[in-house]
């Protein structure tokens, strides 16, 4: 009951189940004011990872041709066109600019690693756990592909994996087991195997602007908020901090990022709750719920027994 | 809807910002098998109810027969689900853990002692023999029937989909109601007029309720609800009402003259109850396709914060 036990703050019953293995909690920040669009974690995180190739398309939306993150893309760069000005009034060198006023917002989105994470409550496996890091992680020998946790998470990060199998992990020969496409879910891991030999996560190494930053999440929390009193100071116009508040509805992202508009317009949501938050209530109703069929199915026989 | 070069979306009364209009939370992955399972889960746990009630009265006849439709539908709704996943041959990794936060993995142990349950009685009481075991097997499956009943609709409100995470509150009473009305049809089909008087009155009664509440959740779910009067979830939506609305006055009118009469009913309100069902779940997959289903209601929420 992550969602009840602890509001906020921390993931439930964790560093605690670590022990001696606890680990400072590791996230990103991505702070899109100096994103260039380059790719590079993209790229990067295909490599690392060994995610497959999943087809090609040109979709005419600004320079992005990936759209989404799913169970191929684990990082995703969004490119946003706008006629908006960079900077508010009196925003200094650009102000001559604004007359045409247009600007160009990149951003690197990959999974939020949730303080009370929506996948991970709902997956009835346990597949999905938390890691000694406090990141969420996909154990991928043990996922049945049940596809609970995709419409579970709120931000739409995971999907089911559709390509073929690989060779040797062949489908069975049973006609209902013999499915031959992969079937299970895949997310970012935080690169929880890099993490374990202690480096950073692939993205964050390949970007060359440190548009992604990676660290223990109490230092990314401090460092945004110097960056957001600069950009503000400097009137950018629509600097915010997305995901880092521990009182928002997922109790804070672990990985958190720096906007220059609305969520919305990056395709993220404006005020994500977990769902579980509400689980107790759901429990409680569908025990009168069930208790009321019983009524509901006694009162048949008030009539008669035949 | 349209969608404009900017990225935002206008439709009636909601203006928005969008990332080209592209869905935020990612659509149920779940195939045909879920909404038939749905179907299944409720006939068989309401089954086992009614069996329960139909032998404490001495409705023989009922009693074994619903019984039998119980078993059977116990033994289709595993096997719906095991196909559903993307990995059959990890089926029973299902039972690795217990979750309370996920109403799959409760489900899940829901169904194992459900199963189990009613069809050791089905067996014992085609065996004739044991007959305290097949007791209290019947007595263990009357009380999982309720919760098998009612959890797959707070399993689907347990998600981040806008138009059923919000229907929290009606989902499981509308399942129950619907395996209800499922469970009266059934045996009003299988059982002689003159035995059947308890299973038309829940299936009429039953009916009623879940038409009642369907329209009730949609009014209460208000603009996140609209999807219910479009595309496939209003189409099945209309469906459902037609058949199960037909069936059951088919079966109040003549039921309890004409068998015939009564196969038909029963047959329509059972037609009625899986187009529920397939409403239900289609319209999960429109509110995922829309992102305004799940910006607008969040900013309403974050302006009403303050
Ligand atoms: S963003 Fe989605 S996938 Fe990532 S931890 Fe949160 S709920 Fe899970
Ligand atoms: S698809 Fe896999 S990871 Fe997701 S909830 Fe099911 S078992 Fe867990």
């Amino acid at each position: 009951m992550s969602a009840l036990a602890q509001p906020t703050g921390s993931p439930a019953a964790w560093p605690d189940t670590y022990g001696d293995e606890a680990k400072p909690r590791m996230g990103f920040f991505t702070d899109t004011s100096v994103c260039i669009g380059c790719k590079a974690c993209e790229v990067a995180c295909k490599e690392w990872n060994l995610i497959p190739e999943d087809g090609r398309l040109w979709t005419g939306e600004s320079y992005d041709n990936t759209s989404e993150l799913g169970a191929n893309t684990w990082r995703h760069v969004a490119f946003v066109e706008q006629r908006k000005p960079l900077k508010l009034d009196g925003g200094g060198e650009t102000a001559e600019l604004d007359a045409e006023p247009l600007r160009w917002l990149m951003e690197s989105d990959v999974c939020k690693h949730c303080t009370h994470a929506g996948c991970l409550d709902v997956c009835p496996t346990g597949s999905l756990f938390r890691t000694e890091y406090g990141t969420v992680v996909v154990q991928e020998d043990i996922c049945n592909g049940c596809g609970y946790c995709v419409p579970a998470c709120p931000f739409g990060v995971l999907d089911k994996r559709h390509l073929p199998r690989k060779a040797d992990d062949a489908p069975l020969s049973l006609p209902l087991l013999g499915k031959k496409e992969d079937g299970r879910v895949w997310k970012c891991t935080l690169c929880y195997d890099r993490l374990k030999g202690g480096h950073e996560p692939a993205c964050a190494k390949a970007c060359p602007t440190d548009s992604i930053q990676f660290g223990p999440l109490d230092e990314l929390r401090e460092r945004a908020d110097q960056r957001l009193e600069k950009l503000r100071a400097e009137r950018w116009n629509g600097a915010q901090l997305y995901g880092r508040d521990p009182d928002d509805g997922v109790g804070g992202f672990g990985a958190f990022f720096l906007l220059l508009d609305e969520p919305e317009v990056y395709g993220l949501p404006p005020d994500p709750v977990v769902p579980t938050a509400h689980v107790a209530e759901m429990w409680r109703n569908t025990a009168i719920a069930a208790a009321a069929m019983l009524v509901g199915v006694a009162a048949a026989f008030v009539g008669g027994r035949s | 809807m349209s969608h404009h070069h900017d990225g935002s979306i206008t439709a009636v009364g909601t203006q928005m910002d969008s990332y080209y209009g592209r869905p935020i939370v990612k659509e149920p992955v779940w195939q045909p098998e879920i909404p038939f399972y749905f179907f299944f889960g409720g006939l068989a746990g309401a089954s086992g109810v009614l069996h329960a009630f139909a032998g404490l009265v001495g409705n023989k006849t009922l009693a074994r027969r619903t019984l039998l439709i119980g078993a059977a539908a116990d033994i289709v709704g595993p096997i719906l689900l095991v196909s559903d996943l993307g990995r059959p041959e990890r089926a029973l990794n299902m039972f690795r853990v217990f979750k309370v936060t996920s109403p799959m993995s409760v489900g899940s142990w829901v169904l194992l002692v459900s199963g189990s349950a009613s069809n050791t009685a089905a067996a014992l009481e085609l065996m004739g023999k044991l007959k305290p075991v097949k007791v209290a097997a019947e007595f263990v499956s009357a009380l999982a029937g309720p919760p098998l009943a009612t959890y797959t609709g707070t399993l689907i409100a347990d998600t981040s989909i806008p138009v059923w995470h919000e229907a929290r509150h009606e989902l499981p009473w509308l399942f129950g109601a619907s395996a209800a009305s499922s469970a009266g049809a059934a045996a009003a089909i299988a059982v002689p007029v003159d035995e059947a008087g308890p299973a038309r009155r829940l299936a009429i009664g039953a009916s009623v309720v879940t038409l009642g509440l369907k329209e009730v959740m949609q009014r209460r779910l208000g603009f996140v609800g609209e999807v219910y009067e479009k595309e496939e979830a209003g189409s099945y939506g209309r469906i459902s009402k037609l058949c199960t609305g037909a069936g059951a006055a088919l079966l109040a009118l003549a039921g309890k003259r004409s068998r015939a009469a009564a196969v038909a009913g029963g047959s329509l309100v059972l037609a009625g109850e899986v187009a529920l069902r397939w409403s239900v779940f289609r319209a999960g997959f429109q509110s995922a396709r829309d992102p305004r289903y799940v910006v607008v209601p969040q900013r309403e929420r974050k302006a009403a914060r303050g």
